[in-house]
């Protein structure tokens, strides 16, 4: 893929779910192929079970850390419920890569709102929809915990950068033990969309 | 060329205090901060430099004090509530000053994300008299830390560094230089000069008064201060709203703005102020959070006779409240410039089920919040809450925290509700970090003024909510050293307090006894609640669902446990289940087994 000026991204899931490794990948990627990189995480009491959002940013010159909304090349949603909360920061036509997941939150599970039915629907329109089995993928892998990977490698191919550059950054981030783990979801991931393509 | 690697803001403030030849670094958890001692403490031994988890903010100070009294460099971190605990000796430092380097970081949380209040530690720097550097980006946090050491030891004062959450924890490349060490003595020299009097008091005011100009000066002088002289139409912009308004400014396409950055917001830098408000007509100040700048500006531009018209927060352009972003500097820039420009709201989806944060599967705390309400089922009672994950109870369906306002006041605002509200209990919850922070004063006070309450202190056995940090009731320190652990219910028993009561939550039938009596008893009670945090652990259970379960939903209903699943015509327990075995306590027909794993 051509490399672009400038590539805004967001990574949106639910606390523990793994987005912060799967960012700091994907901030490495950017250093890789020269782009200055900004990456702004929100930490503490969100981390537990909140709706999360990492903002990653790579160009020529990078000023503010937070993605504009309606500027996003990318929103990678871990979960369905947040890729419906943040799609509106896509711009038209930018990729929208989900999880084919859900997470019910509290008010859900305690009956005192319904999560939204026709959600699959409502993902649609203005933006490249790829869903994928993120869950099912890890667990082949070996992990369910790899879904980050999995979502990372999906992503790749609709990014600038060689296979061999994500590659690196993988070998860069994740520590030497998990590294065939996290190896073996990155490709699981990358194979799955290649019919999207 | 230098090396280049990918810090968090906190972390490169750690590395520019290892570079700056630290000997000794304290802290006090709280986020945005805890990253940076968090970081310091890895490195302590690699570096040689001293490294403490302090119990609160007012210790961490005084230590940090102590080491620069005798001409090391110090640093001392936490968040801007933190300060409020470390302001007594804070004040009265500015007088003393210090020897050795001084760097006081207090991070701020504009939003606020992650804490109470939105205060401004700026403000709190030109109330002490104290210079304050207030980076932009990661790599500016990095050398303001030590350009801050050189400051502190040049003037002989402590200085602050008050970062703010989108620097913090923002990700950049940062320039890693050589570690420099200092060829020093650290003798501390006696001299009444360390005793603070009221006629020292007096001369060290005159002395404080006399320096804040020449900081200024200095200031004038410093890289992170710089003026882009262009049009007569100026903008100033302070911390990290700087990256806010060059993007903003370039998404205008305005190019002929004179544009001042400011990185050390007190005492304000008056040559570049000088030089750009005789430049222009017209002049925008944005800053996150209090006009610190503008007020500045203001001060400056009448006492020169100048006739600039400035604006900022006065005028409603730029908002107090929350944190800036480009759109809402791209507003106020275009307001002040008069210019249309096209407000693009997206439609708007849905309305969508909140997700706020919640106690994790298999929580102790949830165990001890539903033991407290069983006990209490038919007596009038107020939840006096605290700080630390257990917060997160206030929310249905635990509702189990009727206050919260700050760490360590549980236990105060139940003493000061039972002086006056009759015929109701008052019980008190906090954590085990929070007890020896600032909640141990409190129980000392109940007791002493036998005041009637129960405090039931959560022991999850570590500072949770800021990524499970060490505190003196655990037997390890902030080095990894061995400790010896102080035992709150010893505490509690030394102090006088005649009920102590120390259970594991999850034997639920025994922790709602403990409640009932010390609820029951006269004057000040304790229940310890003691469970580890599931994050310290790997279960070894799991819980399932036999098919008695009839779908009535009560265990999740109850409990707000994630794990607990609502399926077709059954519950189901996902993965995430710690066999905790709670939802068993509030099934009605006896659905849930426990099984290994």
């Amino acid at each position: 893929m051509v490399k672009e000026d400038k590539v805004d991204m967001l990574l949106v899931g639910v606390g523990g779910q793994g987005t912060i490794l799967a960012s700091k990948v994907l901030a490495e990627v950017g250093r890789l192929l020269g782009y200055e990189v900004k990456l702004s995480e929100i930490h503490g009491m969100a981390q537990r079970g909140g709706s999360v959002v990492t903002h990653l940013r790579w160009g020529k010159e990078v000023f503010s850390p937070m993605v504009v909304p309606g500027c996003a090349s990318a929103v990678v949603a871990f979960e369905k419920l947040e890729a419906l909360r943040w799609k509106n920061c896509l711009r038209p036509g930018g990729l929208l890569l989900v999880n084919n997941w859900i997470i019910p939150p509290l008010p859900v599970l305690t009956g005192q709102a319904r999560y939204p039915e026709n959600i699959d629907e409502l993902l649609h329109g203005d933006c490249r929809l790829v869903v994928i089995e993120g869950e099912e993928l890890a667990r082949q892998a070996g992990n369910q915990r790899t879904v980050n990977m999995v979502l990372l490698g999906a992503l790749s191919v609709f990014l600038p950068g060689e296979k061999e550059v994500w590659e690196q950054a993988l070998r860069v981030r994740v520590p030497a033990k998990f590294l065939e783990l996290n190896q073996r979801a990155f490709a699981l991931g990358r194979d799955a969309v290649a019919r999207y393509l | 060329m230098k090396k280049r690697q990918l810090l968090m803001g906190n972390e490169a403030i750690a590395r520019g205090a290892v570079e700056a030849g630290i000997k000794v670094a304290t802290a006090y958890p709280g986020t945005p901060s805890s990253e940076v001692f968090a970081t310091l403490a890895r490195f302590a031994r690699k570096y040689g430099y001293y490294a403490e988890w302090s119990v609160n903010e007012k210790v961490t100070l005084e230590v940090a004090a102590g080491a620069a009294y005798a001409g090391a460099r110090a640093i001392t971190s936490m968040k801007q509530v933190g300060l409020n605990v470390a302001a007594d000796p804070l004040m009265t430092l500015a007088y003393i000053g210090v020897k050795g380097g001084l760097v006081v970081v207090v991070a701020d949380d504009p939003g606020p994300h992650s804490s109470q209040n939105e205060q401004d530690t700026r403000l709190f720097a030109r109330l002490a008299k104290l210079p304050v550097f207030d980076p932009a980006t990661p790599q500016e946090a990095k050398d303001m830390t030590k350009a801050a050491f050189d400051l502190s030891e040049k003037f002989r004062l402590p200085v602050i560094l008050r970062p703010t959450t989108r620097v913090c924890h923002v990700c950049q490349d940062v320039e890693i230089d050589e570690i420099v060490t200092l060829q020093r003595e650290y003798v501390f020299h006696k001299s009444p000069e360390w005793v603070i009097f009221p006629n020292l008091a007096y001369e060290k005011h005159k002395h404080l008064n006399r320096l804040q100009q020449e900081i200024a000066d200095y200031f004038s002088q410093l890289p992170f201060n710089r003026l882009e002289l262009k049009g007569r139409v100026g903008v100033v912009a302070a911390g990290v709203s700087y990256t806010y308004v060059r993007e903003a400014l370039a998404d205008l396409g305005e190019e002929d703005i004179s544009l001042l950055k400011i990185g050390t917001p007190y005492p304000l830098p008056e040559d570049p102020v000088l030089r750009l408000l005789s430049q222009v007509e017209r002049v925008l100040v944005v800053e996150e959070q209090e006009p610190v700048v503008e007020e500045q500006l203001i001060r400056i531009a009448w006492r020169h006779g100048l006739k600039v018209e400035i604006k900022g927060k006065y005028d409603g352009l730029v908002l107090r409240e929350g944190e800036l972003n480009v759109d809402k500097v791209r507003a106020a820039l275009a307001a002040f410039l008069g210019r249309e420009i096209p407000v693009e709201t997206p439609p708007a989806g849905p309305p969508l089920p909140r997700r706020a944060p919640i106690l994790c599967a298999g929580c102790p705390h949830r165990a001890s919040f539903l033991a407290v309400k069983e006990a209490l089922v038919d007596t009038p009672a107020v939840l006096a809450g605290d700080i630390g994950c257990y917060t997160l109870g206030y929310a249905p369906p635990l509702n189990a925290m009727d206050t919260c306002l700050c760490m360590g006041a549980s236990v105060t605002i139940a003493s000061g509700l039972a002086r006056v509200e009759k015929g109701v209990k008052h019980l008190a919850f906090l954590g085990d970090s929070t007890f020896f922070h600032t909640g141990l004063a409190g129980l000392v006070n109940a007791v002493y003024n036998r005041a009637d309450i129960t405090l039931v202190v959560l022991d999850n056995r570590t500072t949770a909510m800021t990524g499970h940090q060490p505190h003196p009731g655990l037997p390890l320190t902030a080095m990894g050293e061995e400790s010896k652990p102080i035992n709150i219910a010893t505490v509690c028993r030394a102090i006088g307090v005649e009920v102590v009561r120390e259970v594991n939550p999850f034997h639920f039938r025994e922790a709602i006894a403990a409640v009932k009596e010390a609820v029951n008893h006269p004057g000040p009670a304790v229940v310890i609640m003691s469970a580890p945090c599931v994050a310290l652990y790997k279960p070894e259970k799991l819980c399932v669902v036999t098919e008695e379960c009839t779908g009535c939903r009560q265990c999740v209903d109850v409990l707000g446990c994630p794990a607990l699943v609502p399926g077709e015509e059954r519950m189901t327990i996902e993965e995430k289940c710690t066999g905790c075995g709670l939802c068993r306590e509030v099934c009605p027909v006896g659905a849930i087994e426990e099984v290994a794993r």
